[in-house]
């Protein structure tokens, strides 16, 4: 078995640094953390079970209990589309299929090259223009599947 | 720069007024989510650069319009200039030059940047003469789109924290209590449960440590009012948190927001900070004697989260699970201490009930809900956005008056309230007044504010389902009524969505549905059965057409509808060609096109985009027929 790379710690210890060694910081450690390594390395929360003087198993049950962390590495760019009720009945389905047909992966999937994450969320507040597709942190309102090939090319790109 | 006493708040407030009102010109460019990611900073930076080189005496500022105002969002950027009211649409770095030149120093309207009413198809320059807002009657949003969020001065000068400072120099914590109570105000986060009452059970729990909590995760899809709130007008909510703390005596007080909320949680931050630096927060608020500071906690993505145990367990860095009623969080909240949660709309409510008075409050709404509610009108209607009403509003008014009625003027089915929790309320009550007894009776809710208005392309098994597999989701999985009951539904939902549905399915669902709303441990499972409940009632034939005809009447199902193209009215535009994504369409332009069944997906990107309504929806199970004929 490929031996598991180590992730660089200094990153985390400095997370670290910035809270209280306590357990009520957790889930804000695991949000800088996510937002640092881009997901949680297993070493990573070894080290905060450890110094939060946590047990393991709960630093684990807080990691798959709430949707915004993702356990696995995930694509340099998320694409998120939602599929709240308003996007829903504005057609978000077609959405998603369109993307599973553009890059062959799924919601909660990664492309093989960790280009890119395809994610689901319920509803991202901007109802009033669904539906909502989000590539990097680049908002489409009134999104059209056939234009999603246009969105992914564009990314996060500022330009409209 | 720390306000010490209140004569020094009422001395800032009146130089902060002066400064704004002796502002020659104003450029406001909005910096929401929407238009933010329209590009909208760089057209602040060309305003900036622009007025500078040419010594306009003009200020440009950054604000925020309610996220999804309007469907605003999708015209954005938008520029509104003050003093003249004038609203820019679609403003691209480019055309700056030309806002300056013409209107800023010439005083010329450009007619083509002006927002055009979607039903009249008017162009309207003032901001004001929108119908859409015309009808609105504003409390807890009443700064929104008024004031730069970033700036406490702004605020302060639309009469920020003027309640914060009578309730501290002028009432004592009861008084402030009773206030409230006048007031009648019920919480806007979902039960409708009323706020002094809260605060009272809270305040008799023994101990001298307790804490105030806002409650800013709003999981239910299609509302954002909160959200709007939070980036809007931070300092509407800090204000009332502050007021509600120094009711209790409490000095801890945290937000909890939303993780797909960023700039919910930057503008909160910087709010804090200012308050902070001006001594509104921290030690010895504006002189009073009374401490307090609040913390912002970021969730962490998941529903349940929003129900008030499992939040504060959240809080406590663990996984949201709630527990059983009986414990109740006023007095065994937070770290097991007596805790108030409230929504941030009652929260945003709360300085200007102290400010104007309760009975002022309670002059608007109905007999039992009082005052004004926010709600997020969107789905299949004309103008979505954000609207706030006073309670009592027929539906009518909200979805034809205000939201223009349904898109495409298609009919209108059903609106779908109070989120997961709520239910659909169906055409023939229309002129419902809705309120927090009256949505209820109707079998739904109020829950967040989310008005989801659905037209005849909505199916309601398929809607159900949608609900019913979005819980099943985020249930937290401790109560097995819960867990198993959602997951059941689920797969009964499939069954008929799928053509495979058989009679004594729907009496199956109402006994799981029964079961549910009696064995779950918190409100997520108990109300789940509502939606189920709400179409059941409304539209049974619905169902039963997916039972027992196979087919389904709104043309949704994929598993049971086939579309065709009506040959008459097809003109050959080709647009629906290039919709397809299966390429099960072929025709050339110009001509008549047509529909392969063998490849067809029902998917219905064709229908959605066709400009003449020439593709219909049939039950598949005709084309069957027609294959053993
Ligand atoms: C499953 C579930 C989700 C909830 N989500 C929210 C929410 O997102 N925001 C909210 O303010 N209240 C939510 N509530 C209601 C809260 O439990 C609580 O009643 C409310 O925050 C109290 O504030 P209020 O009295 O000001 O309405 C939820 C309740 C349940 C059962
Ligand atoms: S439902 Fe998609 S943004 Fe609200």
């Amino acid at each position: 078995m490929a031996e598991i790379p180590r992730s660089d710690l200094s990153v985390a210890e400095e997370i670290l640094g910035g809270y209280p060694a306590e357990e009520p910081a957790l889930i804000q450690i695991l949000q800088d953390v996510h937002r640092a390594y881009n997901y949680l390395p297993c070493d990573v929360l070894e080290r905060v079970a450890e110094a939060l003087d946590v047990p393991l198993a709960k630093v684990f049950s807080v990691s798959t209990f709430y949707k915004s962390f993702s356990l696995e590495p995930q694509g340099d760019t998320i694409v998120k589309v939602c599929t709240g009720t308003a996007c829903h009945i504005r057609g978000a389905g077609l959405l998603v299929e369109e993307l599973e047909r553009q890059l062959g992966v799924g919601p909660g999937e990664t492309t093989e090259d960790l280009s890119f994450t395809i994610k689901t969320v319920n509803c991202v507040g901007a109802c009033a223009m669904a539906p909502v597709m989000i590539v990097a942190d680049k908002y489409w309102g009134s999104a059209k599947p056939t234009r999603v090939k246009k969105y992914l090319a564009k990314g996060g790109d500022d330009e409209n | 720069m720390r306000i010490e006493s209140k004569d020094r708040f009422e001395t800032l407030r009146a130089q902060a007024r002066e400064s704004n009102a002796s502002r020659m010109q104003q450029v406001l460019v909005c910096c929401g989510t929407g238009c933010l990611a329209w590009g909208s900073k760089k057209v602040a930076e060309a305003f900036a650069s622009e007025i500078a080189k040419r010594s306009v005496d003009a200020t440009v500022d950054l604000f925020v319009k309610s996220t999804g105002c309007h469907g605003f969002c999708e015209r954005g950027p938008l520029v509104a200039l003050q003093p003249s009211g004038i609203l820019y649409t679609k403003v691209k770095p480019n055309r700056v030059e030309e806002i300056v030149e013409t209107t800023l120093i010439g005083g010329e309207v450009i007619q083509n940047l002006l927002y055009k009413e979607p039903v009249s198809g008017e162009r309207i320059a003032q901001y004001d003469e929108i119908p859409f807002y015309k009808n609105q009657v504003r409390v807890a949003m009443r700064n929104i789109g008024r004031i730069d969020p970033t700036s406490i001065l702004d605020a302060i000068a639309e009469g920020a924290y003027s309640g914060l400072a009578r309730a501290l120099f002028e009432m004592t914590p009861d008084e402030v209590l009773d206030e409230v109570e006048i007031s009648g105000q019920r919480g806007r986060g979902g039960a409708g449960f009323a706020t002094a009452r809260k605060w009272r059970s809270c305040k008799a729990a023994p101990g001298d440590r307790r804490f105030v909590l806002c409650n800013g995760d709003e999981g239910d899809p299609g509302a954002f009012k909160d959200r709007s709130i939070m980036e809007g007008d931070p300092h509407s909510v800090i204000e009332g948190i502050i007021i509600g703390a120094y009711a209790l005596g409490a000095h801890e007080g945290w937000i909890y927001v939303r993780d797909e909320y960023p700039l919910a949680v930057v503008n909160l931050g910087i709010a804090i900070a200012e308050a902070r630096k001006y001594g509104l927060l921290g030690q010895n608020i504006m002189g009073s004697g009374f401490d307090f500071d609040i913390k912002i906690s970021r969730g962490g993505g998941a529903f349940v989260c929003g129900e008030s145990s499992a939040l504060m367990r959240s809080l406590e860095g663990k996984t949201g699970e709630p527990r059983a009623k009986y414990v109740h969080s006023t007095e065994k909240g937070l770290f097991d201490l007596p805790t108030v949660l409230n929504n941030v709309e009652t929260w945003a409510g709360i300085g200007a009930i102290i400010d104007r008075g309760g009975e002022w409050f309670a002059s608007m709404g109905t007999e039992r809900s009082k005052g004004t509610k926010a709600f997020s009108l969107v789905g299949k209607v004309k103008n979505t956005g954000l609207i706030e009403l006073p309670m009592g509003t027929t539906l009518r008014h909200i979805i034809y008056d205000i939201g223009g009625g349904i898109l495409n003027d298609r009919p209108f089915k059903a609106v779908q309230t109070g989120g997961p929790s709520g239910g659909c309320v169906p055409a023939e009550l229309l002129d419902l007044p809705v309120d927090f007894e009256e949505l209820t009776k109707a079998g739904s809710m109020m829950g967040s504010g989310g008005m989801i208005v659905m037209d005849d392309r909505t199916c309601m098994v398929d809607v159900s389902r949608f609900f019913l597999a979005f819980l099943e989701e985020e249930s937290c999985g401790k109560c097995t009524p819960c867990r198993e009951g959602l997951h059941q539904m689920v797969q009964i939902y499939d069954r008929l969505i799928a053509g495979d549905g058989v009679e004594g399915d729907i009496e199956l669902i109402e006994r799981l549905a029964a079961g549910m709303q009696l064995g779950s441990l918190c409100e997520l499972g108990k109300s789940a059965p509502n939606p189920v409940l709400s179409t059941l009632r409304y539209f049974r034939s619905e169902y039963e057409a997916h039972i027992r005809d196979k087919a389904c009447p709104a043309g949704i199902c994929r598993e049971l509808t086939a579309y065709e193209i009506i040959e008459e009215g097809c003109d050959g535009c080709h647009v629906c060609f290039k919709a397809c994504p299966v390429d099960a369409i072929e025709g050339v332009v110009k001509e008549l096109h047509i529909i392969h069944q063998d490849a067809c997906i029902s998917c219905g990107a064709c229908f959605d985009v066709c400009p003449t309504n020439t593709i219909r929806t049939f039950p598949k199970i005709e084309l069957k027929k027609a294959e053993v004929v």
